[in-house]
């Protein structure tokens, strides 16, 4: 299923103390189940400044609530104000950043000055993070920002694994790095396609994603108007039948080469997509958690396992590539046509209770499953597979063929133990 | 009221002495390799003698050094960047932090342009790099007119908005247009994907929209549909006191580059003299534009009386 290579680890230099990981939090929801699924750190939308403005983003009661979860389960929240400020948006920063502070939030992640600055006079104790929208690509550059009180820098997709081992030798700064997930195409914020396409400000949470739509690909010097009365237009340079041009880059999975994440020293090791599902957050946070805790129990002898790069194949809607950390991506990187990776899983329920003396689950449904389907059930700690035998109703116990209803509650018969927040999904 | 600086950028070192005679009061040159977007590429020689001709007449050097920088590339940067201070370039444009910080160790003397494109959007943020030391900010092409002239209002250093010609829209390190050309099983070393070749995309729902595309050291390059011409808006320009006002050469040849800036100049000298007979005169300067335009190239008024929606409803 795979097209990655796990590679040869034979050169190894041993590293002791154990990177962050951080998961994206669309919602509370999202936060509290990556957080139970191995994540040590989060980060999230507020209601201004955020670069996702339709994610579910937190009001600072939710941040609140966020906030006593994960630092009761030994865990930080960082808040994502990553926009490009318009003078409009200046106005009320200040307070923003106070509130944060006031409800206990770890970090901003922040990429212009014009917000560090708002944020350093209104919360001096707020750590500030500089955002990958920074597109800090240079020890230098990383070297400048810690100089002016930043005590994080999010590296720009484009820089490789050399650059980073460079970047922590010159600079003594936290670095952090993106592993997983969706990548802009283009350097992170120097791209306005979606304001010229769809009148909508990509640096201001409008982004429209025009990168992956289809284009054709002209040279110089063609007269639309002749071709049009000629009838030919739409003729490019490559011809109907041919596929389109685009720039949609496969998505970026560093998984089968954690080992050189963290030996190159990077302090957080980010997975994107605040946008996501809670099963892409949990399942992906659960293979990386079983992957760097797995390198930490033996260092010398870590290897990377099939069954984590399977796991994360299972939400990943595109095909996983490593971006730019072994040079510049080429044509292997990139997708045309159509989506190359259908997900092949359907987050089907959520486990609410187990009785252990019928071994009978409780589910909230999340998508449509029969009998008869085949499942497999997640969680921190757990993971099998089965066929769906048995569904009752969860107030009546009236059998059932099929679990029709998203959010309503199912009984079924489980294989082995389950436990709350564990999950379901079944194979499509 | 200001009159403000002519600024073009060359797309060719024959086209310095035209393109002052023309009425240039600045010239924006740029090396690729550390010049982003270069109307056309200089050699360091062509830059030291662009600065030595257009300084015998009076016109100031604008040197881009405005490229996103990797740490191989940090190693000769001193050395370019004292070289640019001594052969007296009037100023250098950046765009990444390390160049600021360069300049700031090994070439003091050198003005600073703080230039991060699309990202160059507000006040605070001009003035946060005006304290580390930028003396002009170039503004996003993206901002209205009153962000332009607030912007203006709000900031202690100069500002510079582009009046005329394309603007670049995106910008990738990887290379788009090979790969493409590696997709459909062509030679990706062997096809020219450069700026001379002229390629353009057209998004397939939309009809004679195109937008120009090529690569180089960089990356891939995508640019507006439009070409931006304010030669009839000036006025806002001139009251609102912006100090710069550009003329972007990119993708157009240096006939077309020399020819509007003469209009340029002309309008620029009249909407100062004697405002009302510009107003006279703009619809004037203006279809004198559209009759040397390029078919493929519209003209329109950029973001300046259309902002975008910012956010997602």
């Amino acid at each position: 299923m795979s097209t990655i290579i796990i590679p040869d680890q034979a050169k190894k230099k041993i590293i002791t103390r154990k990177p962050e990981l951080l998961a994206p939090a669309g919602s509370l929801e999202k936060l509290q189940f990556a957080i139970r699924y191995g994540a040590d750190a989060v980060y999230i939308g507020g209601q201004a400044y955020s670069l996702r403005a339709n994610a579910d983003n937190f009001s600072y009661d939710q941040m609140r609530e966020g906030v006593q979860f994960a630092h009761e389960r030994g865990a930080k929240v960082f808040v994502a104000a990553n926009i490009i400020a318009h003078n409009e948006d200046l106005g009320g920063m200040r307070e923003f950043f106070q509130e944060l502070y006031n409800v206990g939030i770890d970090a901003v992640i922040v990429a212009d000055p014009a917000l560090i600055q708002a944020c350093k006079q209104a919360a001096p104790n707020l750590e500030v993070h500089l955002s990958t929208q920074a597109s800090t690509t240079n020890w230098r550059s990383v070297k400048f920002w810690k100089d002016e009180g930043i005590s994080r820098v999010v590296l720009a997709r484009e820089v490789s694994m050399r650059e980073i081992y460079e970047i922590k030798e010159k600079v003594d700064v936290e670095i952090e790095a993106f592993i997983h997930g969706a990548m802009c195409i283009a350097y992170s914020g120097r791209c306005v396609l979606s304001n010229h396409m769809a009148m909508r400000d990509s640096n201001r949470g409008g982004c429209a994603q025009s990168c992956r739509w289809k284009y054709d690909l002209f040279e110089d010097g063609y007269d639309f108007e002749a071709a049009e009365k000629a009838g030919e237009e739409g003729k490019a340079l490559f011809g109907e039948g041919d596929e389109q041009y685009t720039m949609s880059p496969k998505d970026l999975s560093m998984l089968p080469y954690i080992a050189d994440m963290i030996e190159a020293g990077v302090d957080s090791l980010k997975v994107e997509g605040r946008m996501k599902s809670i099963h892409y957050v949990a399942t992906v946070s659960r293979a990386y958690r079983m992957a760097i805790d797995s390198y930490f129990e033996d260092p010398e002898n870590f290897k990377v396992k099939q069954e984590w790069i399977d796991e994360v194949y299972k939400s990943a809607p595109r095909t996983l590539s490593t971006g730019f950390f072994y040079g510049s991506p080429s044509t292997e990187e990139q997708i045309f046509g159509e989506p190359d990776h259908p997900i092949p899983y359907d987050f089907a329920g959520l486990v609410m209770e187990y009785d252990e003396a019928t071994g009978i689950a409780v589910l909230q449904v999340r998508n449509h499953f029969k009998i008869g389907d085949n499942i497999e059930f997640f969680g921190p700690d757990t993971f099998f597979q089965q066929k769906v035998e048995q569904i009752w109703h969860h107030v009546t116990d009236e059998p059932l063929d099929a679990a029709r209803h998203p959010m309503s509650l199912v009984k079924i018969k489980v294989a082995r133990p389950v436990k709350a927040f564990d999950m379901m999904r079944k194979e499509i | 009221m200001k009159k403000p600086e002519l600024l073009v950028s060359v797309r060719r070192f024959e086209d310095v002495i035209p393109l002052i005679e023309a009425g240039a009061d600045a010239l924006s040159v740029g090396d690729e390799r550390y010049g982003l977007r270069n109307a056309g590429n200089f050699t360091v020689e062509q830059i030291d003698e662009t600065i030595k001709l257009a300084h015998e007449r009076g016109v100031k050097v604008y040197v881009n050094v405005n490229s996103l920088l990797h740490n191989e590339e940090l190693d000769a940067l001193d050395d370019y960047l004292k070289h640019l201070e001594q052969v007296g370039a009037d100023a250098i444009v950046f765009g990444d932090p390390s160049v600021l910080a360069t300049a700031k160790d090994v070439a003091l003397g050198l003005k600073l342009h703080w230039s991060m494109e699309m990202l160059s959007t507000s006040f605070d943020t001009a003035n946060y790099w005006a304290s580390k030391g930028a003396k002009r900010a170039v503004l996003a092409r993206e901002l209205t007119i009153d962000e332009t002239i607030e912007n203006r209002d709000n900031t202690e250093i100069e500002v510079e908005a582009q009046v005329h010609g394309a603007t670049c829209i995106f910008q990738s390190r990887r290379d788009l247009v090979s790969a493409y050309f590696g997709h459909q099983g062509k030679d990706m070393e062997a096809e020219d994907t450069g700026m001379e070749r002229s390629m353009f995309l057209k998004e397939e729902k939309r009809r004679n929209i195109t937008y120009p595309v090529y690569e180089d050291a960089h990356g891939t390059h995508i640019f507006s549909a439009e070409d931006i011409c304010m030669v009839d808006g000036l006025a806002d320009f001139v009251t609102g006191n912006i100090d710069s006002i550009k003329i972007e050469g990119l993708l157009h040849t240096s006939e077309y580059i020399i020819a509007v800036t003469k209009i340029y100049r002309e309008a620029l000298d009249l909407c100062v003299s004697d405002m009302d007979a510009y107003y006279d005169k703009a619809a004037d300067f203006l279809a004198e534009i559209e009759a040397i335009q390029p078919k493929n190239r519209p003209l329109n008024t950029g973001f300046y009386y259309k902002p975008p929606i910012p956010y997602m409803t």
